[in-house]
């Protein structure tokens, strides 16, 4: 396997112009002739089906929701990420790039970054003229608000139903397609598996969620934005149906796995309260602009909040990052919250939890500013909790959130089998090893909008592709296995649930892969995941029929497939003896307790070659290079 | 506590279904509802028996995903809550729960819970978008829209597509869900090129799909999770008027483009 990341040469800021003009067009004549599939109808997507479908392209879209406008992406509340500078407070492409690279503690490609950063102003643009409702000042300008890792106002919003709002777009942008027939759109069906054909990406097979049906798609090209694999953790704020299943197959196939181990948890979440519980509920971090994050000073202090004195307790941000304060990057923020618990300092039942309190907010702009800032964040806070967050403090903790990882993807964003692109949350390209927030919208709708229309052109007038259809052996031959691995499911018929696995799954990565890390508790962790596969494949219980509509079958291919993802997470992570970003391993911390990295020997991308299911993964890497952002520990104090 | 479930199962769309009685022990007050049944459900495999099929998916009532009776009301008795949000501190111990999928000839049911909803899917596709080709847009705040105007449409577009508004009506309507997305564009001045011609389509597809007139009962309203008011259904009807006036004697859909 070689890496060619296709990296422009030349002037970062005129590179993607360069390259596009570089790019081989595809005649509008011959654009019906070319048959896409995008696998994933999120942000990225739902906008790279829509965008295609209006260039002419013959796309076929895939999503296992019952409707595209449910894909994960609807759940982002907080904004999206764009170098506007409409608050004249000195924002820039420049210095969201140069924020951007820094966020991602120097994991991320320059280029590629500097391009998003280019493509954020456009996304607004795109998104206000699809009549996405973003909020407004009373003179109609679009307002903006603050997020973590950045000292200017960038951040576009539309209540706290930003993804909402940015998918609806999308999605009513793929409805007109799918009208003017351009798109065909498969709702509840699954892709199992890839075809590559004479190493090229020729298709994929899936399963209809409803009749049980395998079937084969033919194409010229294969998109996958199939969003991210958080819910490896079981806990976790994604929705309960996202999965690495597209990915991981495909990785099987030949596609490298790049940082499987940069995960980000998120410092806003709302705490754990019982064994039944099925995820976890992110409370924007919009919500940092607001309020300050506290705990007591003293240990084990059990009175409730309102009964502790202004003197007795610590908001540990503001004091050890005065500059940023409660604004830190999430990765620093989740790690202070973890120390002060780990001290004893925690709040709550559990005593995993901190306070976000907005009694100041709230005493300086008025209840009804807040109520209109955050309100429907605080009634579902209300909701889960039974607690009101207007007269005592949230109680928050870290929850995994969103993963930097991904399938390689090269500078155009295809993968290492060719013909194959990754897009969104599903590649790992634009943030490094900590992304910061309002940046993965921002992320997902630049891959879709703006750079998959003008690379998936440049490679299908590149290349000389022959005509294939699901006649071919190759589809005959992954339909068989698709199969056969669908059938072995349902025949062990063994005595534990589908679910009893996951949990037990994303308690070992949570416990030796999460938040902190260490070699011997990797290697634990190597250890009892392969033992957990083991016993799932012998002992698992998935009941009903391949048949029908069968929720715990698509379950258990999922959990199959992140049995394996794990294990690769805990190796990678046991590669990189580094702190940076989200990948925090308690060998390499400075004396303070920050992340040290080691430039010298892992500042490159990790990417997996999958070597089969008893043989270990092969490490290729990719150099990073910094020719603008010079590398330096980062400092928010 | 302790709960009574009688709930619908029916194998798939052609089969006929009927209510079967569940027993839900030890439930905890901070449950959710379908963290409830998930427990219900692992019991029932356990025992070696089909478990039940809802849908569901983010769990933080913004997907729509989630929804089916309870007791006869949609999404349950929690006003502006969704299932996947309805915590088991609402109800008593000791209740009897009767949990059924949304009734509607254009929801089919596919299995226990789960009905299909591509109609709305449908509808939008006849109309409900705004035609901007990608990377055309002006810039973002070359049209300034008053505040209240992006409030309104953000009231509008909240929608979450559940389908509760038609299974709460007794005509089975889609007029809320219609109304919705026809307001939140007609709102914006990015929606008025196309906005009478959409208000034509989109209440045209609404008959083809085979849901009921709107005759402003106004359940759809009181069963909304995200509380849009049925002033929507104004809108609309103004628009559609409105519309149906402009393009007199031009045939269907606004005429031939
Ligand atoms: C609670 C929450 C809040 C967030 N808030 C923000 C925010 O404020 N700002 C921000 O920038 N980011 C935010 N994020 C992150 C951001 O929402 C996601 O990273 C992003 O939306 C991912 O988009 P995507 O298009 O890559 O994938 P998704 O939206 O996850 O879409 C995946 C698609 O792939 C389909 N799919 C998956 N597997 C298969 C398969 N095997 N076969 C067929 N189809 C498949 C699904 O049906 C779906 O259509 C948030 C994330 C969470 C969890
Ligand atoms: S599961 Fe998404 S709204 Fe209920």
């Amino acid at each position: 396997m070689k890496l060619d990341s296709r990296i422009p040469s030349g002037p970062i800021e005129q590179a993607w112009d360069q390259s596009r003009f570089d790019m081989k067009l595809v005649n509008p004549a011959n654009k019906r002739k070319f048959n896409v599939i995008v696998v994933g109808s999120g942000l990225a997507g739902g906008s790279a089906a829509a965008s295609l479908g209006e260039l002419g392209y013959n796309v076929k879209c895939f999503c296992f929701q019952d409707s595209p406008r449910r894909a994960h992406s609807i759940a982002a509340q907080g904004g999206i990420n764009a170098a506007k500078n409409y608050q004249n407070d000195g924002d820039s492409i420049y210095r969201l790039f140069y924020d951007t690279v820094k966020g991602g503690d120097f994991r991320a490609r320059e280029y590629n970054v500097y391009r998003l950063a280019q493509n954020s102003v456009n996304i607004i643009d795109q998104c206000v003229s699809q009549g996405v409702p973003f909020a407004r000042e009373y003179g109609g300008a679009l307002a903006n608000r603050s997020f973590g890792g950045a000292q200017v106002s960038r951040t576009f919003y539309a209540r706290g139903q930003t993804g909402q709002q940015l998918l609806l777009g999308a999605y009513q942008a793929l409805e007109a397609q799918v009208a003017a027939g351009s798109v065909a759109m498969y709702t509840r069906t699954e892709m199992l598996d890839l075809v590559v054909i004479d190493g090229k990406a020729r298709g994929i097979v899936t399963r209809n969620l409803v009749t049980g049906q395998i079937e084969s798609h033919a194409a010229d090209a294969v998109i996958l934005a199939t969003g991210g694999y958080g819910n490896v953790f079981y806990l976790s704020t994604n929705a309960k149906g996202s999965n690495c299943t597209a990915i991981w197959r495909a990785h099987k196939r030949g596609a490298a796995f790049a940082n499987p181990c940069f995960t980000q948890i998120h410092p806003t979440c709302i705490p754990v309260s019982g064994d039944y519980q099925s995820k976890l509920t992110l409370m924007s971090e919009s919500l940092r602009n607001d309020g300050r994050i506290w705990v007591p000073k003293q240990l084990g202090d059990k009175r409730a909040p309102g009964q502790i004195p202004e003197g007795e307790r610590d908001y540990y941000l503001e004091r050890r990052y005065p500059s940023f304060g409660n604004l830190v990057p999430r990765d620093v923020a989740s790690r202070a919250s973890k120390a002060v618990c780990d001290e004893g300092r925690g709040v709550g039942e559990t005593g995993l939890g901190v306070y976000l309190d907005f009694a100041d907010s709230i005493n300086r702009l008025g209840r009804n500013a807040i109520e209109e800032r955050y309100g429907n964040l605080f009634e579902m806070y209300n909701r889960i909790t039974g607690e009101d967050p207007y007269t005592s403090p949230m109680r928050i903790y870290p929850a995994i959130h969103y993963t930097m990882g991904g399938l390689w993807v090269d500078y155009q964003l295809m993968s290492t089998i060719p013909g194959m692109f990754v897009l969104g949350e599903a590649n790992f390209s634009d943030h490094g090893a900590n992304r910061l927030g309002a940046s993965a919208l921002m992320q997902g709708l630049s891959d879709g909008y703006f750079v998959i229309p003008a690379t998936l052109g440049n490679y299908l007038a590149s290349n000389k592709l022959d005509k294939v259809d699901t006649s071919a052996p190759e589809f005959a031959a992954t339909t068989a296995e698709v199969h056969e691995s669908v059938r072995k499911l349902l025949s062990i018929k063994g005595k534990r649930t589908v679910s009893s696995y996951h949990r037990e799954l994303g308690k070992i990565i949570w416990d030796y892969c999460g938040m902190a890390r260490n070699a011997e508790g990797l290697t634990t962790a190597i250890n009892r995941v392969q033992a957990l596969r083991h016993e799932f494949w012998n002992n698992v219980n998935v009941p009903g029929s391949g048949e029908d509509l069968n929720q715990q079958l698509e379950i258990a291919g999922r959990v199959a497939d992140f049995l394996e993802l794990g294990e690769l997470m805990c190796r990678d992570a046991l590669n990189r003896n580094e702190s940076c970003g989200g990948h925090f391993r308690e060998e390499y911390q400075t004396e303070e307790g920050e992340a040290m990295r080691d430039d010298e020997n892992f500042q490159y991308a990790a990417a997996w070659e999958y070597t089969g299911q008893d043989t270990e993964p092969l490490l290729h890497k990719e150099a990073l290079e910094f020719k603008y952002v010079h590398p330096a520990q980062r400092s928010y104090k | 506590m302790n709960l009574t479930l009688h709930v619908w199962r029916q194998a798939n769309a052609a089969a006929p279904g009927r209510m079967v009685r569940y027993d839900a022990r030890d439930v905890s007050e901070d449950m959710s509802f379908l963290e409830m049944l998930d427990v219900v459900n692992e019991k029932l495999i356990g025992e070696g028996k089909e478990p039940i099929a809802f849908e569901h998916d983010c769990r933080e009532g913004i997907c729509g995903s989630c929804g089916f009776m309870i007791n006869g009301a949609a999404h349950g008795p929690q006003k502006g809550t969704t299932i996947c949000q309805l915590h088991m501190r609402y109800f008593k111990d000791g209740e009897e729960l009767y949990l059924e999928p949304w009734r509607a000839t254009a929801f089919p049911v596919l299995k226990d819970l789960v009905v299909d909803r591509g109609a709305f899917d449908r509808i939008i596709a006849a109309g409900g978008f705004v035609s901007v080709r990608t990377g055309s847009a002006p810039d973002g705040n070359a049209i300034p829209v008053p505040k209240e105007a992006a409030d309104t449409a953000m009231d509008a577009a909240a929608c979450i597509g559940c389908g509760a508004c038609v299974a709460a009506c007794p005509n089975a309507a889609a007029a809320l869900f219609t109304g919705a997305k026809i307001s939140h564009l007609g709102m914006l001045p990015q929606g008025q090129a196309e906005r009478s011609r959409r208000a034509l389509r989109m209440v045209e597809q609404l008959t083809l799909e085979q849901f009921g007139s709107c005759t402003n009962i106004g359940e759809c309203e009181a069963a909304c999770p995200k509380q849009i008011p049925i002033e929507m259904i104004a809108r609309m009807n103004r628009d559609h008027l409105k519309a149906a006036w402009q393009f007199r004697g031009a045939g269907k859909s606004g005429g031939g483009e």
